[in-house]
């Protein structure tokens, strides 16, 4: 146990003050093995200090009104079995890319590439901790303290508390390979934090790849700050029947005429959320997000939950948010997103888009589409729908003598179409698009 | 080549009979028009032979080439030869037209016992067919129908039933929507896949269309039923004095 650890037993009770919550983050703070020192550790205080005061959610607060918590305020995950043989090799494994592998979290530099490249300055989190001062210490925990407000992000906060590694990347240039992440799994109770902080400066563009499997419960965080100008990708996709519990979130403060895009893919899990809170800090920006979620419950629970919030601060940016989440067995599906435009920022063009194909009657789609707005000249828009097959487009293709199991793949993959059409790339759209294919073949033969 | 022999059919949902009795037999080689007031069935009878749910045949056969169609599902009536050219083709996002097409080919050559055809002899012969209907190779690019005029959506069927080889071919309505060009094309390419191992039969509110495609037969549908059946001039009789009289003397 570490210093910090000892400081939270001691604390005082979470303001709300239920004693019931103050000892599961006790029980669940007490397990933790926490960092010591470095640059983060002003960080790490403050975000104790928050969590203490915020405590950990429970199924009655709002913000998780759809998706319970507990799970995630477990002291220890369940373990998970790590299954022999996985049926896919990792996405984007024969891609040209500066990789850096974790097993369980822990970087493993022998299987890695080396961290220079040109235009883009990479440190592990465990290493750069030890000195006292690193670029990255300006923004470790300063865009979740940021995104605190307005609503309270416990597991954001324990993140930057407990987190043992991650990726530190600057970027000045525009380096000709992108950076993948690929995640191991060798221990069936791996509980596994990281938190990466990536610094795009003026210009400057990055394309992040992140796959692979996480642990048996995961937390997982990325910062990011844009300067003016700069474009970041970012790219996730789990494989699949693996990382049975997962939390992420995603922070990016977005500058002048930066561009961030961020694409999700998952499918399976017990239980995934994912918050992205995304703020413009300056005019002429982009941010698109989207995911794609494949869902089957057959193997058991599926609850999966992305929950945005779009900040928009200044004039004439452009936010996209397509979220498609195709559910069947019994699977649930969760969106909550906000747009919310300040006032002055004039010109916003928001959008957000989400839509559920239910494959059966048993399974469930949950939305909370939200705008705020507080300025006059703004084009926002927000839609959201749950729908089946069309049986029309199922007849069509079946006419033509393509198998009703394999119409289905079509129909569902051009459901995800416009999801996937948030991938720039077309290499890399191809591979997911053709992962997502192998994966919707092989359930339809169960 | 088809046969339809007192085929009775009813909404499964509803107790309403739309087709009562329709007797009907398509030759090989043959193009058969059946034309028809609305709600006269006309659309029905294509879902119902190629196999679209939400139909209850409750009594009557219908055969292709000896085999019961009835008893097939949609894919098994398309590997045996059967094609409903869509009277709306669907429009399919994020499916590419070529992935689409060498799909349906290769289900129904697999289903058929042939052999699939390859990356590479499937994109000459696209090429090939495509060139031959004026079909833009740009348009084999795009998703299935997304974007397309209704002309192009019209030729894209066509294209479809070129790659597909059908020996029998259904159209419904095909003349719905389209220019007296975009008419002309669509009927250029028929007439091009006529031949004698192949029949039509083409469903059409309009003569305009039987300019451009010759018919062997003509039948006329009212309330579920041929009442009538004649030559190509029974759609010059149709265009010039409507269905009145007919529909009159049928009772």
């Amino acid at each position: 146990m570490s210093d910090v650890a000892v400081k939270a037993k001691d604390a005082a009770p979470p303001a709300g003050g239920a004693s019931k919550t103050a000892d599961a983050l006790a029980a669940r703070l007490d397990v933790l093995t926490l960092p010591k020192g470095g640059f983060t550790a002003a960080a790490r205080a403050d975000a104790l200090a928050r969590l203490q005061a915020m405590g950990l959610p429970g199924p009655r607060d709002e913000y998780w009104r759809y998706t319970d918590p507990r799970a995630f305020n477990a002291p220890i995950p369940a373990p998970i079995p790590i299954e022999d043989k996985a049926p896919d090799s990792p996405l984007f494994i024969d891609l040209d890319a500066i990789r850096l592998i974790f097993v369980d979290g822990v970087f493993d530099a022998a299987e890695s590439s080396d961290l220079s490249g040109e235009g883009l300055e990479i440190d592990l989190l465990s290493q750069a901790d030890q000195s006292g001062s690193h670029w990255a210490a300006d923004l470790y925990g300063v865009l979740e303290t940021a995104g605190q407000t307005p609503v309270k992000r416990p597991f954001a906060a324990l993140n930057t508390l407990a987190a043992a590694e991650g990726v530190l990347i600057r970027v000045t240039g525009k380096p000709s390979k992108p950076v993948h992440i690929l995640h191991r799994r060798a221990s069936a109770e791996a509980d596994v934090t990281w938190h990466h902080v990536i610094r795009l400066e003026e210009g400057a563009e990055l394309t992040l790849l992140e796959t692979g499997m996480v642990g048996a419960r995961s937390n997982g965080m990325i910062e990011a700050d844009l300067a003016k100008g700069a474009k970041l990708h970012h790219i996730a996709a789990k494989r699949a029947g693996h990382q049975k519990l997962g939390f992420s979130a995603t922070f990016a403060r977005v500058a002048a005429e930066a561009q961030f895009k961020s694409f999700n893919l998952s499918v399976n899990g017990t239980l995934m959320r994912h918050e992205g809170v995304i703020e413009f800090v300056g005019d002429d920006a982009v941010a698109h997000i989207a995911a794609a979620v494949l869902g089957d419950g057959a193997k058991g629970p599926f609850h999966h939950d992305d929950t945005v919030f779009v900040t928009h601060g200044a004039e004439r940016c452009e936010s996209r948010q397509v979220f498609k989440k195709v559910l069947k067995n019994g699977a649930k599906g969760v969106f909550q997103g906000k747009i919310l435009v300040k006032p002055g920022a004039q010109k916003t063009d928001g959008y957000q888009i989400s839509q559920a194909l239910l494959l059966d009657e048993d399974s469930q789609f949950l939305a909370k589409p939200e705008l705020e707005i507080y300025a006059d000249d703004v084009v926002c828009s927000h839609g959201s729908t749950t729908g089946a097959l069309d049986e029309t487009a199922l007849f069509y293709l079946r006419s033509r003598g393509v198998p009703k199991e394999r119409a289905i793949v079509l129909l569902v993959l051009s459901f995800l179409a416009d999801a996937l059409a948030e991938v720039e790339d077309e290499d890399l759209r191809s591979q997911i698009n053709g992962r997502l294919e192998a994966w919707l073949t092989r359930r339809a033969k169960v | 080549m088809l046969k339809i022999d007192n085929l009775h059919v009813k909404l499964e949902d509803h107790d309403k009979q739309i087709l009562k009795g329709l007797s009907l037999e398509v030759p090989a080689g043959q193009v058969h028009a059946i034309m028809g007031p609305n709600g006269s069935g006309k659309s029905t009878l294509s879902y119902v032979l190629s196999g679209r749910d939400g139909y209850e045949v409750t009594e009557g056969a219908a055969s292709l080439d000896g085999q019961d169609l009835l008893e097939m599902e949609p894919e098994e009536r398309a590997a045996a030869g059967l094609f409903l050219a869509f009277q709306y083709p669907v429009e399919i996002p994020g499916v590419g037209n070529m992935t689409f097409l060498r799909t349906a080919v290769n289900a129904q050559r697999k289903r058929r016992g042939e052999e699939e055809m390859s990356a590479g002899d499937f994109l000459k012969v696209v090429r090939e067919k495509a060139k031959a209907l004026k079909i833009d190779a740009e348009m084999l690019k795009r998703p299935v129908n997304v974007g397309f005029s209704g002309g192009e959506k019209k030729r894209n069927e066509i294209l479809q039933m070129a790659m597909l080889e059908p020996r029998m071919c259904i159209m419904d309505e095909t003349d719905s929507g389209l220019d007296v060009d975009a008419m002309r094309l669509v009927a250029d390419g028929v007439n091009a896949l006529r031949s004698p191992d192949r029949s039509f039969l083409v469903i059409t509110h309009y003569q305009r269309l039987l300019d451009h495609i010759q018919p062997d037969v003509v039948h006329i549908m009212a309330d579920g039923r041929i009442i009538r059946s004649g030559g190509p001039e029974l759609a010059l009789e149709v265009e010039k004095n409507g269905y009145g009289d007919l529909l009159t003397e049928a009772g």
